[in-house]
């Protein structure tokens, strides 16, 4: 069932209404059942995939939380324990809990690496073989990777002992399937979450017409941006022998204007629907493309996904023993300064590599992975460069040079995600190029772009949006405009959102005529 | 509270007002382009009285002229046919017709039965959205739709046709709120003539079956025309092409025969009825202009009152005074369209 459909919206509407009519305590079970009938929309076989790990999931958290549980009880009921005693119980008990977090990290891990790289591995071995291993085309369970990331947090969480386990089964399947954020996530964290989704709620006017108003800007930029893109960036990109080098600009350009209304709009729509039943999700962006270097545009980007490689992967390893040792080995062989980086950068690269083939199984993925990474790395290291000339040049603290930076961010992402649509990393390397080649130019200014099905119109559409993002965008910045629309009085306020709807219903590129897109990173 | 319902109430009546208005202007208005769009709907205005029905493509609405037959026989007719309109699609405008009256014969054309499934969802609109709103329509609609169309898009047309705000013209803005009549009882005119010239070979098929679906709501509108006491005569129309092949016409013999049914292919009648697809035909032979119509109707006309003793109502006055004026406007258009001829060489619009 996608976000952008009626059958959602009635479903929205009948699941909304049982859940402020049901008695309080009854919620969060109607949540689950809605959220399970959801799921089962997109294939109920798909079921099967997230109820493994559900389950599994839950079933390990009691085991641990049983183990800490028995650890505990001894330590209290020995009173004469001794220092030494007490120190090898804990250290049984760790044990115990990190083998079956290892346990439970291998079979999840492993039902989504099977599910979505198998066929990455066929295809790797062919091309590097010259094998002829027959594909196996796993069906990709709507969501994987979220609810997947979703739950090995909250494993790794409960053996570190961060909080405890929840013990009711089906609460833990609502955490896990909770229905809005299974399309494209925020991937939650248990602690944060739980608490307002099992709690019960009161129909509070405000909070579900604020979680209204979101849902529809999420719809505005779905609707009406993204999927009026699709033509175009489909059209340039599958046709690279027909369209280069001033197309390739477009591409770059439209693309990246495309993914973040469509990601940042199902994100709107996800916390939007979880607010209007009262349930606070997340926020994944903290508007990305006002970042003025890439570093900071990752901490403003899928903020969710990003916290939690830093959580579950950059921290541990970084003071894994055998980081540390490389550390030491640094240190000695490249001096205190640079030493003391290798570390940091090893820890970086693999973070940006499973961020790479967390968003795909191909290389094209593994590639801009890695690139970002790079271009982090390159930064970092020329820090004491830009420190020496911001000292020297005034006007890099000026309000010009923040829009520069801005500028450059905005390019440099936007260079970097072309891999995302050629999906070829040589073929992208290829194109690039042409950007500065003579070809295209002449024609895309000719009536070129008008090839692709959308016509003038729509660039004007796409245009005024993004205008209507950069104001957004920066209203935002004081607090959230849901508030800021709340505080207007009644006419302005209902103008405002009147004017929305009727956009998205006439300008919305939805219906016969136009392709169904799924959210993109639905598919990852 | 009650300030704050009466807010709600505003709003929400508000927005539904503006919905309903730019729903009225984006759905397409059929009046300059496109026209047979309107067919559907102008039935309402004229239901009622009506002692033969006709269903079925366009093979109806261009070969038979009601007002020919209340002219030359005193029978009342009315013609529910709409470009591509399916064998379900039959169906359920008879089902619809008989909402508001009981005709004495039903006449439907079969040449829809060479499609056993959905085909177009434009074709679909023309048909469809004319109708007004009933279980009827809907299930209409739910036998129609292609896989790409979806049941709230007829209920909102909004839904279907929000990006028309691209092509709007003074069209939209004109017949916001009223439309033109267009057709003679569901006749629609075309005086010109276009000789027919060298036919195309029908292609043969691998398969010549008629499909289940159709024979299915075949049977029912035999069905339905048994239990209201309504004579069902199955035509074939004189066209020269898209091919209607003689396996198909054995097929429809044999249901005819089996279930004691009349049926008339007028393409072996050219000579009784006199069609000549040299002055008859406005489009080379696919269907019949004035001429031809008028020829084709005074033959059926005559078939009716002897075969189906369809009765000569011209002497009910009030009836007499409608048909009248329903002449007066068949006239109106002939000249209109012969004016046309006469100065632009072409029929380019209907009035």
């Amino acid at each position: 069932m996608s976000f952008v459909s009626l059958g959602f919206l009635l479903f929205l509407l009948i699941l909304f209404v049982l859940y402020y009519a049901l008695p309080r305590r009854f919620q969060w079970v109607l949540l689950l059942a809605g959220s399970l009938v959801f799921y089962a929309f997109a294939s109920p076989k798909y079921l099967i995939y997230i109820a493994v790990t559900a389950l599994s999931t839950w079933f390990a958290g009691k085991l641990i939380h049983d183990a800490y549980a028995a650890r505990d009880a001894y330590i209290k009921d020995t009173p004469d324990i001794t220092k030494e005693d007490k120190k090898a119980c804990k250290e049984q008990a760790k044990k115990k809990g990190r083998r079956i977090l290892v346990c439970c990290l291998i079979l999840n891990l492993g039902i989504l690496a099977v599910c979505k790289y198998t066929d990455f591995a066929i295809g790797t071995i062919n091309s590097l073989f010259g094998t002829d291993i027959a594909f196996l085309r796993f069906a990709l369970p709507m969501g994987i990777s979220f609810y997947t990331f979703q739950s090995m947090g909250y494993i790794i969480d409960v053996s570190r002992g961060k909080y405890q386990a929840e013990l009711n089964p089906a609460k833990f399947a609502l955490f896990v399937t909770f229905f809005p954020q299974l399309v494209q996530g925020p991937i939650s964290r248990f602690d944060q979450l739980s608490q307002t989704l099992y709690s019960e709620h009161e129909f509070e006017a405000q909070k579900i017409t604020q979680g209204a108003w979101r849902a529809m800007w999420g719809f505005f930029k779905k609707m009406v941006v993204a999927d009026r893109l699709v033509p175009v960036v489909t059209g340039i990109a599958c046709n690279p022998d027909k369209y280069a080098g001033g197309y390739v600009l477009a591409l770059v350009f439209f693309y990246t204007i495309q993914l973040y209304a469509d990601f940042t709009g199902g994100i709107d729509i996800t916390i939007g629907v979880a607010k209007m039943f009262g349930v606070d999700l997340a926020e994944n962006f903290d508007r990305p493309f006002f970042s003025k270097n890439i570093t900071e545009f990752w901490r403003r980007w899928h903020i969710t996904m990003g916290t939690w490689f830093k959580d579950y992967i950059f921290y541990p390893v970084s003071v894994s023993k055998w980081m540390l040792k490389v550390s030491k080995w640094s240190r000695a062989k490249l001096g205190p300064q640079l030493g003391k980086r290798v570390p940091v950068y090893l820890s970086t690269i693999l973070v940006w590599l499973a961020t790479g083939i967390w968003h795909g199984a191909s290389w094209n993925f593994v590639v801009w992975g890695l690139l970002n990474c790079l271009v982090i790395i390159i930064s970092q290291e020329l820090e004491p460069l830009y420190a020496k000339f911001h000292e020297k040049c005034a006007f890099s603290n000026t309000k010009g040079w923040d829009v520069f930076q801005m500028f450059r961010t905005f390019w440099l992402m936007a260079f970097l995600r072309v891999l995302d649509v050629y999906r070829n990393v040589p073929l992208t390397f290829r194109m690039v190029p042409t950007i500065f080649s003579s070809k295209g130019w002449s024609e895309m200014f000719s009536g070129g772009m008008l090839k692709f099905g959308l016509e003038e119109r729509d660039y004007i559409i796409v245009a005024v949006a993004i205008v209507i993002f950069l104001i957004v965008g920066i209203l935002q910045g004081k607090k959230p405009v849901a508030e800021q629309l709340a505080e207007k009085p009644l006419v302005p306020r209902y103008l405002i959102v009147w004017v929305l709807i009727i956009v998205i219903l006439v300008f919305g590129a939805y219906g016969i005529g136009f392709d169904a897109t799924q959210f993109i990173y639905n598919q990852f | 509270m009650k300030k704050r319902i009466v807010k709600i109430v505003i709003c929400v009546v508000l927005l539904a007002a503006t919905l309903f208005l730019l729903q009225k202007l984006l759905v397409p208005k059929y009046a300059t382009t496109n026209e047979e769009g309107i067919l559907s709907s102008e039935y309402y205005a004229n239901a009622g009285n009506n002692d033969v029905l006709f269903i079925g493509d366009c093979e109806v609405y261009t070969n038979f002229s009601p007002v020919k037959l209340w002219r030359d026989y005193g029978i009342t007719s009315y013609i529910r046919g709409t470009p591509q309109q399916l064998t379900w699609q039959s169906y359920y405008l008879l089902e619809d017709t008989l909402r508001y009256e009981t005709p004495k014969v039903v006449v439907f054309n079969v040449l829809a039965m060479k499609y056993a499934e959905p085909q177009n969802e434009a074709y679909n609109r023309l048909t469809l959205d004319g109708m007004k709103w009933s279980r009827t329509k809907l299930d209409a609609v739910k036998a129609s739709m292609t896989d790409e169309e979806t049941v709230a898009s007829y209920i909102f047309p909004l839904l279907r046709f929000h990006s028309r705000w691209n092509e709007l013209s003074s069209e939209d803005i004109n017949y916001l709120f009223r439309t033109e009549k267009l057709s003679h009882n569901g006749y629609l005119m075309r005086v010109d003539a276009k000789p027919a010239g060298q036919v195309p070979d029908p292609v043969p098929l691998p398969d010549y079956t008629i499909g289940h679906k159709c024979w299915e709501y075949l049977d029912k509108i035999r069905e339905t025309c048994e239990q209201k006491g309504i004579k069902l005569v199955l035509i074939k129309a004189p066209s020269l092409y898209p091919a209607w092949y003689d396996q198909w016409d054995k097929q429809v013999v044999e249901y005819a025969a089996k279930y004691g049914l009349e049926y008339i292919n007028f393409y072996t009648l050219a000579d009784e009825t006199g069609i000549d697809y040299n002055t008859d035909t406005y489009d080379a032979g696919l269907h019949l202009n004035l001429s031809g119509a008028e020829k084709l109707s005074a033959w059926f006309g005559k078939y009716l009152k002897e075969k189906c003793g369809v009765e000569d109502r011209r002497s009910d006055a009030a009836l007499a005074a409608e048909w009248a004026e329903r002449e007066e406007f068949y006239e109106f258009m002939k000249e209109a369209q012969y004016k046309q001829l006469r100065e632009e060489g072409a029929v380019t619009r209907y009035k």
